[in-house]
């Protein structure tokens, strides 16, 4: 059978422990992490996680009613038709081409957002897949640091 | 009303009802036992060990349908009783299980007899607790007991603090259980089952899968019912074992990797399975791409996540098998005619003659599957049966005519060693009319041996008949078969004077070479009503067949085996 990806949110109960029962049972099980994100629901005692994942149709299945099973977790959407974005930040010498690094960064909903003396942080948010392209085309500006955010998705 | 958390939990436990307790004191739960020292409500059984106190609580549990408690120290104490949290995990029993830690303040400094007792239940119970404040104690303790209990059972851990036992708040326990995430499905849709009935009624082979959910459900008389209206025949899983009763004339066997011929052929012909609170365990499936290869299934199940996991259902039905049965019943009648399925039940029968489960008798040697049927011909109906793990859990499993749900009591989906003689100690201290009886190996036995004092101390006389081979006898078998003979570290040659061993703690011991032996034993055992011992010697090399082998198809059986 063959992999998908596959984006789930989870909304589960703001508790110390709720992060680690998801991922044991992702670990436990077998099943693929390829991000997680998670942070409360504003005025509600809920947290909303996303998780994307890859494994074949019963896999996901498995995954989704997995998740339900933990006690604490209220809901679980596995989302078909969504709006997915990511954000990336990533630090150049101040040395680099600062403008065409900027232009770059704008094509990918992104902007320089700080300037120090001997570097500069850019961002973009943007679909996973085209932060991964952002980064690709970063490289001939000698990146120093990268740091990705994970996914987080709705549904459209 | 104000009172301490210790106080708290002597209290919640009298409220749920409960009237024994297993388990073993130390540092971090001492303010509790302290509490437990001042109180009439429950008796507490001090096993020799935590992970004893834990199968005891499953055998209670077991055996009475209630939810079963167990209370431990925090670090080993802790740590010990692991082993019976996850059996009652893999085998759906309801516990409730509590530990001591050690106090806040001390949390996370490595202090003596400090581990992360939730952060290694996580992962064999349904669900756990750290309580961080006594002033959620009553919720969390109502709330453990309630899991526990309902949707698909299972053991829950709550864990607390040394000084939350210490701290005082307020108790109120009358608040209902109110879980915004977590409302089990029981009523099954009732257009699937509608649609499933419609299936049954166009199938020509159906068969009646049956799990341990069954039993947990307390379903087996509404199960009987259905297969009596319709009459379509059942196979049992180990867990499910006495659902149908042995001479329900419906019912075929167990199924599996040591299934009879009937029952394994039954499952490979059918062309329509009702699974009924089964899994379809690997044990039970053999290779799952040869498995059932013309059937469609209906499923049901109380946890949706069993449904489909291996398996895929045609009927999916989430709910309470007893639910669920007594609707398909109504929607059967006038709907569904036995006669239709008379031919099916001529080739069962069929497969039955051809290889029927049985042994053949040596002269001058007793075959361990004799002695489970003379058990059974002794005592039937009048005793539960426990079982450790090994050859000896199979040929009880094969052998001993099961009339009623709730007498066989086995560790089914862990295959803990140890299991049988802590569980046949709660079996009887939930069921004290009943003979308790514990067929064992002479390896399973030794795992908790300890508990021959717990035994003899609280009057929980349980009759220990060790099938002795000398052997690990499974492992001894699979080296037989699989491994060219070499038997690596399965000969058990050096063994105790077991009658001096349970003479030494106050019981009664036997060692018994002939069959009148046997019966006189006991016989004997019966009436002096103390903990016993009978030693059986037993023919060495026996081996449990049919035997499927390990990733096999399930029709593939090896049916006898002739040393070359």
């Amino acid at each position: 059978m063959e992999n998908e990806r596959r984006v789930v949110s989870v909304i589960l109960q703001n508790e110390a422990s709720a992060l680690s029962r998801i991922t044991d049972l992702f670990s436990a099980r077998g099943y693929n992490i390829e991000s997680l994100t998670v942070a409360p629901i504003p005025e509600s005692k809920y947290s909303r996680l996303t998780i994307a994942t890859s494994g074949s149709v019963r896999v996901i299945e498995q995954i989704i009613k997995q998740l339900h099973k933990l006690i604490p977790v209220l809901r679980v959407y596995e989302h078909a038709d969504l709006v997915e974005k990511e954000m990336a930040m990533v630090k150049f010498p101040i040395s680099e081409n600062l403008s065409d690094i900027e232009t770059l960064s704008k094509a990918y909903n992104g902007k320089i957002v700080n300037v120090g003396n001997d570097m500069i942080i850019a961002m973009v948010a943007d679909e996973p897949k085209r932060v991964s392209h952002y980064l690709e085309a970063v490289k001939r500006f000698n990146p120093k640091e990268i740091v990705r955010s994970g996914t987080v998705a709705l549904e459209r | 009303m104000q009172m301490s958390g210790a106080q708290m939990v002597i209290e919640a436990l009298k409220h749920e009802g409960v009237d024994t307790v297993f388990g073993y004191p130390g540092g971090a739960i001492m303010n509790v036992y302290d509490e437990i020292y001042k109180q009439n409500n429950f008796q507490h059984i001090l096993t020799r060990h935590e992970q004893a106190a834990v199968h005891a609580a499953e055998g209670y549990a077991k055996v009475t349908g209630k939810v079963g408690v167990a209370m431990v120290t925090s670090g080993p104490g802790f740590t010990n009783a692991v082993t019976g949290i996850a059996d009652a995990y893999m085998d759906s029993i309801p516990l409730v299980v509590i530990s001591g830690q050690v106090p806040m303040s001390l949390i996370g400094t490595d202090a003596f007899q400090e581990i992360d007792s939730v952060g290694i239940s996580r992962s064999c119970t349904k669900h756990n607790y750290l309580v961080t404040d006594a002033a959620d104690l009553p919720r969390v303790l109502k709330e453990a007991f309630y899991l526990a209990a309902t949707g698909r059972p299972g053991p829950v851990h709550v864990d607390i603090p040394k000084d939350v036992t210490a701290q005082i708040a307020e108790f109120d326990y009358s608040r209902p259980v109110e879980m915004e995430t977590y409302k089990p499905t029981t009523k099954g849709n009732a257009r699937q089952i509608k649609k499933a009935i419609d299936a049954i009624a166009v199938a020509k082979r159906p068969l009646l899968y049956l799990g341990g959910g069954v039993i947990n459900a307390n379903a087996a008389d509404e199960v009987r019912a259905f297969a009596k209206l319709t009459g379509i025949p059942a196979v049992e899983t180990l867990m499910a074992r006495g659902t149908m009763g042995a001479d329900n004339p419906l019912m075929i066997s167990m199924l599996g990797m040591h299934g009879s011929y009937a029952a394994n052929m039954a499952m490979s012909e059918t062309d329509l399975i009702i699974g009924l609170g089964a899994r379809f365990d690997d044990r039970v499936t053999g290779k799952l791409s040869e498995f059932a290869k013309n059937a469609d299934v209906i499923h049901v199940d109380i946890d949706p996540a069993s449904i489909s996991k291996l398996v895929n259902a045609e009927y999916p039905i989430v709910g309470d098998v007893k639910y669920v049965v007594e609707e398909m019943t109504t929607l059967a009648k006038g709907k569904i005619d036995a006669e239709r399925y008379v031919p099916w039940l001529e080739t069962i029968e069929h497969f039955n003659k051809l290889h029927p489960l049985g042994y053949e008798e040596e002269p001058g040697v007793i075959k361990p599957q004799w002695v489970i049927e003379r058990i059974g011909q002794l005592l039937g109906e009048k005793a539960n049966i426990s079982t450790d793990v090994g050859q000896h859990q199979m040929w009880t499993a094969q052998f001993y005519p099961f009339s009623r749900p709730r007498q066989f009591i086995s560790s089914g989906g862990l295959g803990t060693m140890g299991f049988g003689f802590p569980a046949a100690m709660g079996v009887k201290r939930g069921d004290p009319e009943r003979v308790s009886i514990n067929v064992t190996g002479d390896g399973s036995i030794l795992m908790n041996i300890q508990e021959l004092m717990t035994s003899v101390e609280y009057k929980l006389p349980v009759i220990n008949v060790i099938l002795n081979n000398h052997f690990l006898g499974m492992v001894r078998q699979w080296q037989t078969l699989f491994y060219d003979k070499r038997y690596s570290e399965t000969d058990l040659s050096m063994q105790p004077n077991w009658v001096g061993l349970v003479e030494s703690f106050g019981g009664v011991g036997y060692n018994v070479e002939t069959k009148e032996e046997f019966d006189a034993a006991l016989k004997d055992a019966v009436e002096k009503n103390v903990v016993a011992m009978i030693n059986v010697n037993v023919s060495r090399f026996e081996n449990v067949l049919p035997m499927v082998p390990a990733g096999g198809s399930l029709f593939n059986m090896m049916l006898e085996y002739k040393d070359k």
